[in-house]
């Protein structure tokens, strides 16, 4: 057979269908389906009936947001005065901002863990603080790399521009840097609230108890019951399908998730 | 009521810009005054500071010292929001993220005109600038013509005192950018603003200017209309940078008579004898004609057909000539060349240092009358460097072909040495002239290329003594052009 | 001048909180205290725990036999998956790009159980047999190394492929030679991505590990439940340990990227 460049997709297709489609259809199947192997839609039923499941749902959906929307006040000004200072050797700066990012997150948070430890004495106290903290620290820096790139990629003529038109600073900020910085924003938005809704670990290592929608699928799965776990695993789908339509993110940036290197 | 005393609208006074990251020096001791309603243009090739220089009087820039005054008042540290003075980018800088409405509106915006204000001066600055109706359009869809004008469009519209244009037209293609060099000057009567506008392209300034500030090298050079910048440049950089032109060194050998460019020329500058000076030649002043009638006498190297004239390159010893002519010529054919002299322009040489020029050879060594220069590509392009694959590149990564590179080498009198022995020195040749001057002697050595070199030297030697000319590598100092 | 201080200042304070649970961890590491706070002397005893003891040497062994060796799957995969994706018709390749964006987008949790389910529940492979958690590894980083090695095709000259055919190249020659080394680059921050997602994972981990087996992560977050000290001060070591290897490896980046701007220079007046 004669050797084309095209045929090397194939390997590579047959994986993501084997082992990315595959267990997506499978999941659909386990989610409607009962232990039996029958149809049912009680699973899902089950769940938007349950008050304690809603109530994991809606403590997921504020720990992701309280988290983000802090990572957002604490990452776009370290972001945008990165950018815009005079600093010589940026590229190591960023790259020290980014390094956490390569230390195992388990670890880091163990670090954390001993040090609010020190300050606040029992965890327990704080759950949803220590939570957020926890999360702020471990995603941080998926929040400042997208709005870094975006901001020091923004065209220096246009804040000129808008100086030279009668802004004053303030206003060119308003009115041109931060509109011109929301692509950055909302791809740095999609890389930290959606690992915040799910990263049910950091939770326990910090002492929260309460469940996010993550810890629902590691109890169904201690518990060996596929069909809850699978209906949950859908339901999450479901909500990063519907972020990732409203946010339009292309997730070309998403190779940043592990801190491109180079 | 300031305005009316003072007809000056901006002056700048012994204004420097040193960059503090790097210490470059991009500016220095830049005087100027412009009137009212003058056409402006900051002439010269890129990095003479002539963008900084615009830079400063828009105020992203603050001088390092010097004065900016506007209607005689100092602006010199003033924010750029605060300047009735606007600019069109060089690629535009209009705001993505709003549409053509909204970036217009823009500087009106901010000076909280009522909103019926607004519509009314958009719509009516569209007009001017052939877009009407294109309001609500995005950026995006505009074709850098349109967007060019919408920039136009959004300085003007805030109708300031002066109008800042930095090479607006560079990324135009060449008919759009000779359409809009019509539309800018017919803006510029009709509106009465000032406009000072930057550009590297002479002929572009030529056109539109009414008064041109030649720059090189962060210094002005010349200051002056058009037609006195053409015809009566004042050193050799203007000479060379406005218009086509063949510059030689050479001495006054007579009351009103040079030498130079390998032959001796009556012109009309009364310059003493025995000075040094800069002789400069358009091409369209020299004409051809059989070799027994030329003042000087050359071969023909290359023809090339220009349209309404053929560009004839004569090379006379080791002087080359670039002439104009209305008539072919055949290359490899001898021909002689008159001058008139009118058509030469006698510069007192600023300083005395000897230009001469050297090719690359087959090995990449610069080489001059058949002697290797000691040194290498990239201490003469700096910033170059050689790929893997052996390709040269220069600073800005671009392919560099040494056979095509033409090195000009400068040394100066103190620094070339004079000896009896003949393969010392780079090239041998006899003393024309010499002056004492004091403390030392000054001489002119007439070399076997038909060249002119000037060499200080303590000892006295004698008129028409042979000597070779020894010159350190260390001294010279290397600029580069393409062929 | 002043808001250049005020911002580097900022900078610095972001740093600080950034850095500093794992500094103090990283001193207390070199104590024989349990618990950070307390005032002890210096000791390398947590090293020794960490190198000397087989549970922990084997964890670690393990981990890194798993990231380096999905990664060079993942690594494999995803830059022929690029390159044929890249030369594919229109719909081919965006079918391979969209399905490609699962992985990435999706949450772990998700891509863990899913997989778990498909290999574990319904095929019946035993987890014992680490097909399950390679294939989960690979799952996650293979989309990484497609999304470095593509921007790398997209620059790449079309012609320098057919001016290998030209000159006489079999399309396998004219791919080997000249195609793939100039995506070399894209290919190595492809696989720094693969190894890095691999060790930091804990989801994909938990749901397709043996259960004798532990990663660092797996490991660390059962080990902060149980109350063994020696173990957990033992961990203080192992996240020094980790943080010395990334900041080497970022120093020797920077040396060795700074060194390539000026040896091109230097190299040239031989």
């Amino acid at each position: 057979m004669k050797f084309s460049r095209k045929s090397l997709g194939i390997p590579y297709l047959v994986f993501l269908v084997l082992f990315v489609v595959l267990p997506l259809i499978v999941l659909f199947w386990y989610a409607f389906t009962d232990g039996t192997g029958h149809f049912t839609v009680t699973n899902f039923t089950g769940f938007f009936t349950d008050p304690n499941a809603l109530g994991t749902l809606l403590y997921s959906f504020a720990i992701a947001a309280v988290t983000t929307a802090v990572c957002l006040l604490l990452a776009y000004p370290t972001a945008y005065f990165l950018a815009t200072s005079r600093l010589k050797s940026k590229s190591v700066i960023v790259m020290i901002f980014v390094m956490p990012m390569w230390i195992n997150f388990s670890l880091r948070i163990t670090a954390l863990k001993e040090v609010l430890t020190v300050i606040e004495g029992n965890l327990a106290m704080h759950p949803f603080l220590n939570s957020v903290i926890g999360m702020t620290y471990d995603f941080l820096p998926f929040m400042i790399l997208p709005i870094y790139t975006t901001i020091s990629r923004l065209d220096g003529a246009l804040t000129e521009a808008a100086m030279d038109l009668g802004a004053d600073p303030r206003t060119t900020f308003l009115t041109v840097t931060l509109p011109l910085s929301v692509p950055g924003i909302i791809s740095g938005v999609s890389m930290v609230f959606l690992p915040a809704m799910t990263n049910y670990v950091v939770l326990d290592m910090l002492y929260n108890s309460t469940y996010i929608m993550g810890s629902l699928i590691g109890s169904y799965f201690a518990a060996y019951n596929w069909n809850g776990g699978s209906m949950i695993a859908l339901i999450l789908l479901a909500i990063i399908c519907l972020f990732t339509l409203l946010t339009g993110d292309d997730g070309e940036e998403d190779a940043q998730r592990g801190g491109a290197l180079l | 009521m300031k305005t009316m005393e003072n007809e000056n609208i901006i002056e700048l006074k012994h204004v420097t810009k040193v960059f503090a990251d790097d210490g470059y020096k991009a500016v220095s001791d830049f005087n100027l005054e412009v009137k009212r309603g003058e056409f402006v243009t900051f002439l010269g090739p890129s990095g003479c500071g002539k963008t900084t220089t615009l830079r400063m009087i828009a105020g992203f820039d603050i001088p390092s010292s010097g004065e900016i005054l506007l209607n005689g008042s100092p602006i010199t540290d003033l924010p750029p929001y605060k300047r009735p003075i606007n600019t069109v980018f060089q690629r535009y800088a209009l705001f993505p993220h709003m549409n053509i409405h909204d970036n217009i509106a823009y500087g009106l915006r901010q000076k909280k005109t009522p909103k019926d204000v607004i519509d009314r001066k958009v719509r009516h600055v569209l007009d001017l600038v052939d877009l009407a109706g294109f309001e609500n359009r995005r950026v995006s869809t505009l074709s850098g013509g349109q967007q060019q004008r919408i920039a136009i469009a959004r300085a003007l519209v805030n109708e300031p005192e002066i109008l800042l244009l930095d090479e607006p037209l560079g990324a135009l293609d060449l008919k759009m950018r000779q359409e809009m060099q019509i539309e800018l000057k017919d803006m510029h009567d009709k509106l009465g603003i000032t406009f000072i506008y930057v550009t590297h392209d002479q002929e572009e300034a030529l056109t539109m200017s009414d008064k041109i500030v030649v720059m090189s090298e962060g210094k002005v050079q010349q200051i002056g209309t058009p037609e006195d910048i053409y015809n009566e440049p004042k050193n050799a950089f203007v000479a060379d940078f406005i218009g086509e032109s063949n510059i030689f060194n050479g001495i006054m050998t007579g009351k009103m008579k040079a030498r130079f460019g390998g032959g001796e020329f009556t012109c009309v500058d009364d310059v003493a004898e025995g000075t040094h000076i800069t002789a400069v030649v358009r091409p369209e002043d020299i004409t051809l004609t059989d070799p027994e009638h030329g003042m000087v006498r050359g071969e023909v190297t290359s023809v090339i057909f220009k349209g309404i004239h053929y560009e004839i390159t004569v090379q006379s010893g080791k002087n080359e000539y670039v002439v104009q002519s209305i008539k072919n010529a055949k290359v490899g054919s001898t021909v002689g060349m008159v001058i008139e002299p009118d058509g030469i322009h006698i510069m007192l040489a600023e300083d005395h240092t000897n230009i001469f020029f050297a090719d690359f050879n087959e090995k990449f060594r610069l080489a001059y009358n058949g002697k290797e220069i000691p040194t290498s590509v990239t201490r003469i392009i700096p910033g170059s460097r050689r790929l893997e694959d052996g390709t040269l590149v220069d600073a800005a990564g671009e392919t560099v072909n040494p056979e095509r590179i033409r090195v000009k080498i400068a040394i100066r009198p103190e620094d070339i040495e004079m000896s009896d022995d003949a393969d010392a020195g780079l090239v041998e040749g006899n003393i024309a002239n010499l002056i004492y001057t004091g403390d030392h002697y000054s001489y002119v050595i007439h070399t076997d290329l038909e060249q002119d070199f000037v060499v200080n030297d303590e000892y006295l030697w004698n008129m028409g003594d042979r000597v070779s000319l020894i010159m350190p590598v260390d001294k010279m100092t290397f600029t580069y052009s393409r062929k | 001048m002043k808001n250049e201080i005020l911002k580097r200042v900022f900078l610095a304070l972001m740093l600080i909180l950034l850095y500093l649970p794992i500094l103090i961890l990283a001193v207390y590491s070199f104590t024989d205290a349990t618990n950070i706070g307390a005032i002890r002397g210096f000791s390398l005893h947590n090293y020794v725990t960490l190198f000397t003891t087989p549970e922990l040497t084997g964890m670690i062994a393990g981990t890194l036999a798993l990231a380096f060796g999905s990664a060079a799957i993942a690594t494999f995969l995803g830059t022929i998956g690029a390159i044929g994706s890249f030369y594919s018709k229109k719909r081919v390749s965006g079918a391979i790009g969209l399905l490609n964006q699962v992985p990435v987008v999706n949450a772990d949790v998700v891509t863990g159980f899913s997989i778990c389910i498909l290999l574990v529940v319904v095929l019946g492979v035993s987890k014992d047999t680490f097909i399950p958690l390679v294939v989960g590894h690979v799952t996650l980083c293979a989309p990484f190394v497609y999304l470095s090695v593509m921007p790398k095709l997209r620059q790449l000259d079309p012609s320098s492929y057919e001016a290998a055919l030209d000159l006489g190249a079999t399309p396998f020659r004219a791919l080997t030679q000249v195609v793939i080394p100039q995506l070399v680059p894209g290919i190595i921050s492809g696989a720094a991505l693969a190894v890095t997602l691999s060790l930091d994972d804990y989801f994909i981990a938990t749901y397709t590990k043996p259960a004798t087996f532990d990663t660092i992560s797996t490991y660390v977050v059962n080990a902060t439940k149980g109350s063994q000290t020696t173990i957990k001060t033992a961990l203080w070591a192992l996240s020094t340990v980790i943080f010395a290897i990334v900041v080497l490896i970022v120093v020797l980046m920077n040396v060795r990227s700074a060194r390539a701007e000026k040896g091109v220079i230097h190299g040239e007046d031989k």
